[in-house]
């Protein structure tokens, strides 16, 4: 008789095992998957995993890495915070619209003036408010009124997308865009633009910032009281409280920190590789953090390393469809199924599986 | 603007249809949470019942075959979840959120043919005499049959928990797993299937969207009602009647931003488009506002995760 027993303390080994292994058994089915689609397995595993990195055409490839890697490293880092201290956040993708939008918004108003040390550092904090205020929606209803900010948070992304079309059919549309749908192209103004800062690295300021973010966010879970107190409440509400710990506060923290960032990405976003405010802005980056954050552990470092493995298979996925013919959903079906496998192998780490040998009496 | 142009009856007529798939997958939901699960997953498990009901019919030209594939292959996803969290212990919030981003991917890739392609028409349930009746006609007896089995899940819902002894099981094992445990209920078996009767019902809900009210495929064509279906549970206070009350509430709405659409009304169309999440917000939160109303009817283990020790 097999069963399980819970581990005193999480197993170390098996927390950075279990995202390892993950990915080999999602390759593996993912496989089959292929397979079942008539494909070769072997082929489009390589051309998704190892062909941008170290391929023929890696050169190419490699910029697009950093560009893919930067929003959903910056939105997972705000909602492993969160995450850790058992609050959700799902509604990031709206936050990374909201932040898109503000930000967008304070750039057009200030065309065609040429003074980029005002303009773009007023655009960076546009969007970080803007995502900072979309998230205070869910924070302060919870905090106020108990409402769940699950559930909150994700029905105003459907929000957010609506007023993304607005912005995009109205009152951003740009004027000589002869009827289009779409904002000017912040990439050809050059106050608002967040240019590439070494050409073909694809290293851009949203970059920089994930990475800083990254290294605080560390410092903060490690040497701050805020991190500490983060850590305890996911760990026992009860003790935190005891602590004195604000619930409350902990709660509108967690929220305003990851939509700050998650504003931030889609600011970023915005003004560099999309380039405008359009109908199809949002491509999903704020849902797949969530499986970036998970498939990090919730750990700064392990966000980076998995934002990288993320940004692979959006990339590798493209490559895919366009030499092979894979389907573009395909590639999201296995991010869903990543995540499947970690959760399942989760077990091991939280409990020990114990093998019965004699029955029992 | 013509206000005049919108006909109360067909808009009633209307609104059962639309709230239909909602209450449905609100309906199953509603199950799982009392027995003290919480599964983020319904949209996920809505859009593969839509999908796989979608194929089903178009294959099999026999739109009630199309109906059971999207039960059972909603079911099936509702299982894994099952399996993941009451198996392998895996954190509810996670692994729900996970079946809706699989749900999403899965679904996109088995309805890539099928995108355009009329389904076969599943006719009305005409009853003779009573649906040429004056308004009660083309509203209470023209309807859907998924409509009329919608209603008969909700009294069939409130009567199994309110009166039978598997329902008493079921909440027991909602409110304390570990007493129901120590009774020598078996924890697993009550959830996993709860699990599987709520992944059938969203699955329900998801091909009435495909199949009967759009009638069509499109990608993420559920567009968040598995979401707002979990946000019912929650106004329904867990109650069955109440989210009958409430899965209507919300299809008024949406028919009605509809046909003021139509009717080109001069609100901008998008903020038409965001009055049902705006409006299921505002009702969370009048719900909730109440801490100890809210509370009053929750199953006391939702969410939490059962290890029996020994």
């Amino acid at each position: 008789m097999i069963r399980l027993e819970r581990r005193p303390a999480p197993s170390r080994a098996w927390a950075w095992a279990t995202p390892l292994l993950a990915v080999l058994a999602t390759m593996v089915a993912g496989g089959l998957l292929f397979a079942f689609l008539g494909k070769d397995p072997l082929l489009v595993i390589r051309t998704i995993f190892w062909d941008p990195v170290l391929g023929e055409f890696a050169f190419y490839y490699r910029g697009q890495l950093l560009v893919k890697a930067g929003p959903l490293i910056l939105i997972a880092i705000g909602l492993s915070l969160g995450f850790r201290a058992g609050v959700w956040n799902i509604g990031a993708e709206g936050q990374y619209i909201m932040g898109a939008i503000c930000g967008a918004a304070v750039g057009l108003a200030f065309y065609p003036m040429e003074a980029r040390w005002l303009i773009f550092p007023m655009m960076v904090l546009a969007g970080g408010l803007g995502g900072f205020l979309w998230a205070m929606i869910p924070g302060i209803l919870r905090t106020r009124f108990n409402t769940n900010e699950i559930l909150v948070s994700l029905l105003l992304v459907y929000v957010a997308e609506q007023i993304l079309a607005w912005m995009a059919l109205g009152p951003l549309r740009s004027p000589d865009g002869a009827g289009f749908p779409g904002s000017r192209n912040l990439r050809h103004y050059d106050a608002a633009a967040n240019h590439e800062l070494i050409a073909g690295s694809g290293m851009h300021w949203g970059v920089v910032a994930a990475f800083v973010a990254v290294i605080l966010s560390h410092v903060l879970l490690t040497r701050h009281i805020l991190g500490f107190n983060i850590r305890l409440a996911g760990a026992s509400p009860r003790a935190a409280r005891f602590a004195g710990v604000s619930p409350g506060w902990l709660v509108l923290t967690c929220l305003g920190v990851s939509g700050a960032l998650a504003g931030l990405a889609g600011l970023f976003e915005v003004a560099g590789p999309a380039g405008q405010i359009n109908i199809d802005f949002n491509v999903g980056y704020g849902f797949t953090a969530i499986i970036v954050a998970f498939l990090g552990r919730l750990h700064p470092v392990g966000i980076m390393l998995a934002g990288f493995l993320m940004a692979l298979t959006y990339i590798g996925g493209e490559a895919a469809q366009a030499t092979l013919g894979v389907p573009a959903a395909a590639i999201q079906a296995f991010q869903g199924m990543l995540l499947f496998f970690l959760l399942a192998l989760d077990v091991m780490t939280n409990y020990r599986v114990r093998v019965d040998v004699r029955a029992r009496a | 603007m013509d206000l005049g142009s919108i006909n109360p009856v067909l808009l009633i007529a209307a609104l059962l249809l639309a709230s239909t798939p909602i209450l449905l997958a609100a309906m199953g939901e509603l199950v799982v949470e009392k027995s003290g699960v919480l599964n983020l997953g319904v949209e996920g498990m809505m859009i593969v019942g839509a999908v796989a009901g979608f194929i089903v019919a178009v294959e099999s030209g026999s739109p009630a075959l199309g109906i059971l594939a999207a039960a059972a292959a909603a079911a099936l996803l509702a299982l894994l979840f099952g399996v993941l969290t009451q198996v392998l212990l895996s954190n509810q919030v996670a692994t729900g959120l996970g079946l809706t981003l699989f749900g999403l991917g899965i679904s996109s890739l088995m309805g890539q043919g099928y995108v355009g392609i009329r389904p076969p028409t599943s006719p009305r349930l005409e009853l003779p005499v009573l649906s040429d009746l004056p308004i009660a006609g083309p509203v209470l007896f023209s309807q859907h049959a998924l409509v009329y089995l919608s209603l008969a899940l909700v009294a069939g819902v409130w009567w199994f928990l309110r009166s039978t002894r598997s329902g008493l099981i079921l909440r027991a094992v909602g409110e304390s797993h570990e007493a129901a445990h120590a009774l020598g209920y078996s924890v697993l078996g009550t959830r996993l299937a709860a699990i599987v009767f709520g992944g059938a019902l969203a699955g329900l809900g998801g091909a009435c969207l495909s199949l009967v009210i759009v009638p069509q495929w499109t990608e993420g064509m559920t567009a968040g009602r598995g979401w707002i279906a979990l946000a019912i549970v929650v106004f329904g206070s867990w109650r069955a009647w109440r989210v009958l009350l409430g899965a209507y509430l919300f299809g008024g709405v949406s028919v009605l931003q509809l046909n003021l659409q139509a009717a080109g009304i001069a609100i901008p169309v998008e903020l038409l488009s965001m009055s049902p999440y705006l409006i299921t917000i505002l009702v969370l939160v009048i719900i909730s506002s109440d801490k100890r109303r809210a509370q009053a009817n929750a199953p006391s283990s939702l969410g939490r995760t059962f290890h029996a020790s020994g």
